[in-house]
């Protein structure tokens, strides 16, 4: 694998970013599912976790564009929706566990991603580690 | 096999889920060796479609012979989501000729067995 490269990628939708942006697309059709069915059936048994998902479900599908637009306001979104969902997964994740009386049904963010591999608390990681490898300087 | 009636259990979803982790390693392999989606992947993409929408037809079948799922918004929502998958994957798989969209084949046709078993769960009533 003596990849040299001489140039860094500067854009965010190609190459291993495509990946990111697929697997962001694959949790914005997850949590969105979910949390259109949580409120549509069951909205009064855990307004609060039913609601989180909503938030999440939008910041996946925010981010998800914002990688795909590749501009400098498709960065900026980016950036900000990878920070929010790392501070929700890892708020939500830590709540979660501290008090589980506020959470009677999981959110894609409980006990950090745990229902879904851990992936929800690796993702914006690597979507901010994305975001400063392909940073302009 | 307790398969009792439902339709999106047993060989057919097993079929799925075997064909959709070859295709996984398939496109894992690759993507490793620094290759873009060949034929064979998309063919296997194609034909994991094909037992999806046979996966569909079936639970249509039982629909209409008076069967319902335990769960049915979650069923239905898992079932419109997994006949998804395979095209998403191909659409996206083209759009990155490069051992990336190896990769994201990969990334999506891991997540189809999941979404498959929990289709089968949202089937049966699991007391909740």
């Amino acid at each position: 694998m003596a990849e040299v490269r001489t140039e860094r990628p500067t854009r965010t939708n190609a190459g291993p970013g495509r990946l990111l942006i697929a697997v962001y697309l694959l949790f914005a059709i997850a949590a969105t599912s979910r949390a259109a069915l949580q409120i549509a059936t069951r909205f009064d048994e855990a307004p609060l976790a039913y609601l989180l998902s909503a938030l999440a479900a939008v910041v996946y599908i925010v981010a998800a564009v914002g990688l795909g637009r590749a501009g400098h306001a498709g960065r900026r979104v980016a950036l900000a929706c990878c920070t929010v969902e790392l501070v929700g997964v890892l708020g939500v994740g830590a709540f979660s566990l501290a008090r589980p009386d506020l959470f009677p049904d999981e959110t894609v963010w409980s006990g950090f991603g745990s229902g879904y591999g851990y992936i929800p608390v690796v993702l914006p990681v690597l979507g901010l580690a994305w975001l400063w490898f392909t940073r302009r300087r | 096999m307790s398969a009792a009636g439902s339709p999106v259990d047993g060989v057919p979803a097993g079929a799925a889920i075997v064909l959709s982790l070859l295709v996984a390693a398939w496109a894992l392999v690759a993507a490793l060796r620094h290759r873009a989606p060949d034929r064979i992947q998309l063919i296997g993409l194609a034909v994991l479609e094909l037992v999806l929408l046979g996966l569909a037809v079936l639970a249509g079948v039982a629909l209409a012979g008076g069967e319902r799922p335990g769960e049915p918004g979650a069923f239905f929502g898992y079932l419109a989501t997994l006949v998804c998958l395979p095209p998403l994957a191909g659409v996206l798989a083209r759009m990155e000729p490069t051992r990336w969209g190896s990769a994201i084949v990969c990334a999506v046709c891991l997540v189809t067995p999941v979404v498959v078993v929990r289709l089968g769960q949202t089937w049966e009533v699991l007391g909740g």
